[in-house]
């Protein structure tokens, strides 16, 4: 490489295993030790991990309960169909691996044997959206595009640790097949600062405010949170409707929030294709309610590799982002 | 690997023939309802189903989810036609209902679909999907401390999917002894003869570096069928079992066997008739040479 095209003042783009900000509070692993506790209230709940239980946080469950997890090896279809075969002999399956592999990859398995057969198959998969900076091979930034043509398939994109500690218990206790749009490592906790409780299928208005509503679902719920704080310092009012639940969608709880003369944005952790914003502008279209919603999301396009701070400036989704986006539309 | 299979009750071959032939009847029932279809495989492997459905496998019409049966898994969904009627030898069904197959909500579609039908255990027809869920049952049924089996039907041009080999890894690195794999080696794929488009040959050299204990024989010997079968079962051994069978499309009416060999075949409306009288030609003839 000639010399002059290294750049000054280099930012990783390695893999980070956490979230989590400095000083902010958090919890290690939520899903695994969720799992853990789920598995000792339910006997049905068994794992099942890819080569990626380390990667998912599913290694907790695994080293807490090793006879009721199995390591399937680098074979994301015979993942799901062992999951299948699990769950039609009436056990409870949390199957982890990545976003990209189980959706991409696996996905005529997830389709015909998971959703068909409606089975009680649940997948925690991470890295959705742009939570790494490997680049399209890795980031999930088109699962949700992919999978809300699936029907029985219920979809959730949690914020912070909370959101997926109480959904655990849920999706095994739901009788069809769940995706778990998984945050792994140290997770933020941020929601219960808000007195908020995970219910499947509902979302929940976090905030009010009279200038701005945002509709947001996992991480970029965090951070419009913090964008809002800065926003209300410059006077301006901010609503956040959290919508963990992308599918089915609380349409009642997002249409009691339209028709207030806010300004109307969405914010996704996915392309701006498929996921929450089309969902959004589906229920606005079909009610005949002609607001208009703004999107704040990835865009259709593969994503550069690089250091993720940089790639969230980059792609309009980091807190400041948010904020510019909002006072250039107010 | 093929081992010599012990002599066998003759009256139980008989009537597993018996049950064959009707296996065949009821399959050339439904074909003629639509006046085309998978009948050169559904007569291919119905003498293996008559081993599995009126010997081999523990089942109970009156009871098809009960917890204490084995599990056949066709992962061959177009092989429909052929399970269905087998289904209808052992009493899930009503032969009556072979009418309505493929046909407006009838509880029998072309691809056999586990939502539809009595007896039918997973939903077939996008292959190389059988096998990974059949290791997932065979692990539950480990779970519960059950001793049933899962037999799980798939066919050579599945070999083909790569899935149906990572779950033959897993297969055998779970150590699924309690799984036994029947591949139909019909060598009929949609574009022609499977071993001239994607061969898989030596296919048992294959099921055995992947760990498996493997079998091959005629698909069209019950004796050997029944013999291999029931030593797939019993042997004390942690690895999972397959047997290939070779078999031929169209078994039974001579001018189906003889026909260009066609995935999906088409048949004349007058040569229903005629393909029953083969049918029945061909039986007494095999009855004949076994003494009846």
């Amino acid at each position: 490489m000639n010399q002059s095209t290294i750049p000054q003042n280099l930012r990783s783009g390695a893999m980070s295993a956490d979230l989590v900000k400095d000083g902010q509070r958090a919890v290690p692993a939520p899903l695994g030790h969720a799992l853990v506790d789920a598995a000792r209230q339910d006997e049905r709940i068994v794992g099942l991990s890819a080569d990626l239980a380390k990667y998912t946080d599913l290694h907790i469950f695994r080293d807490a309960m090793p006879e009721r997890f199995y390591q399937i090896g680098m074979a994301e279809q015979a993942l799901l169909g062992a999951a299948t075969g699990l769950a039609m002999d009436g056990y409870v399956p949390f199957a982890s691996t990545y976003s990209v592999f189980a959706t991409r990859r696996a996905y005529d398995f997830l389709l015909l044997d998971i959703a068909e057969a409606n089975l009680n198959v649940n997948l925690v998969c991470a890295l959705p959206g742009l939570t790494t900076g490997y680049g399209p091979s890795h980031a999930a930034t088109d699962d949700l595009a992919i999978l809300r043509g699936a029907p029985n398939l219920t979809i959730v994109d949690p914020c912070d640790a909370i959101d997926i500690q109480q959904a655990v218990p849920q999706l095994a206790a739901s009788d069809g097949p769940t995706y778990l749009r998984l945050l792994r490592g140290k997770v933020p906790a941020v929601l219960d600062e808000y007195g908020y409780t995970f219910e499947l299928g509902r979302a929940k208005l976090l905030r009010d405010g009279a200038d701005v509503l945002f509709v947001s679902s996992g991480l970029m719920t965090e951070r419009v949170l913090e964008a809002a704080k800065e926003l209300e310092r410059d006077g301006i009012g901010v609503a956040v409707l959290h919508a963990p639940t992308i599918k089915p969608f609380d349409e009642e709880a997002l249409v009691a929030q339209l028709g207030k003369g806010r300004l109307v944005l969405t914010a996704e952790n996915h392309s701006v294709v498929g996921g929450l914003f089309d969902t959004v502008a589906r229920t606005v279209a079909s009610r005949g309610l002609g607001e208009r919603v703004t999107s704040i999301g990835l865009p259709d396009a593969f994503l550069e590799a690089g250091a993720l701070p940089t790639l969230e400036d980059r792609y309009g989704v980091s807190v400041r982002a948010i904020g510019e986006t909002v006072r250039g539309m107010l | 690997m093929t081992s010599s299979p012990t002599p066998l009750d003759p009256e139980r071959i008989l009537r597993i023939r018996e049950a064959a032939h009707r296996i065949r009847q009821y399959a050339l029932i439904q074909a003629e309802v639509q006046g085309q279809g998978y009948i050169g495989q559904a007569l291919d492997i119905a003498d293996v189903l008559a081993v599995l459905y009126t010997d081999q496998l523990h089942l109970d019409p009156l009871e098809p989810d009960s917890e204490d049966r084995d599990r056949f898994q066709l992962s061959i969904g177009h092989y429909a036609l052929a399970l269905y009627a087998a289904l209808t030898e052992a009493k899930f069904l009503p032969v009556e209902e072979l009418q309505t197959y493929a046909s407006d909500d009838s509880r029998l579609p072309m691809s056999s679909m586990r939502t539809y039908t009595p007896g039918v255990e997973i939903s077939g027809g996008s292959l190389g999907h059988g096998l990974g869920i059949a290791n997932g049952v065979a692990m539950g049924l480990k779970r519960k401390g059950s001793d049933r089996f899962v037999y799980n039907l798939l066919s050579d041009g599945e070999l083909g999917e790569g899935s149906t080999w990572e779950a033959a890894a897993v297969a055998a690195h779970h150590e699924l002894d309690n799984l036994i794999a029947i591949v139909d080696f019909n060598d009929q794929q949609a574009d022609g003869k499977s071993t001239q488009m994607l061969s898989m040959e030596p296919v048992t050299d294959k099921f055995e570096a992947f760990g498996w204990i493997v079998r091959r024989c005629d698909g069209h010997d019950v004796e050997a069928l029944l013999c291999h079968l029931i030593e797939l079962r019993e042997t004390e051994d942690p690895r999972p079992r397959v047997l290939i069978v070779d078999t031929t499309l169209g078994k039974g009416v001579d001018f189906l066997e003889a026909r260009e060999k066609l995935h999906f075949m088409k048949v004349d409306q007058e040569e229903w008739s005629v393909a029953h009288e083969k049918l029945a030609e061909s039986h007494q003839v095999l009855m004949q040479e076994s003494g009846r």
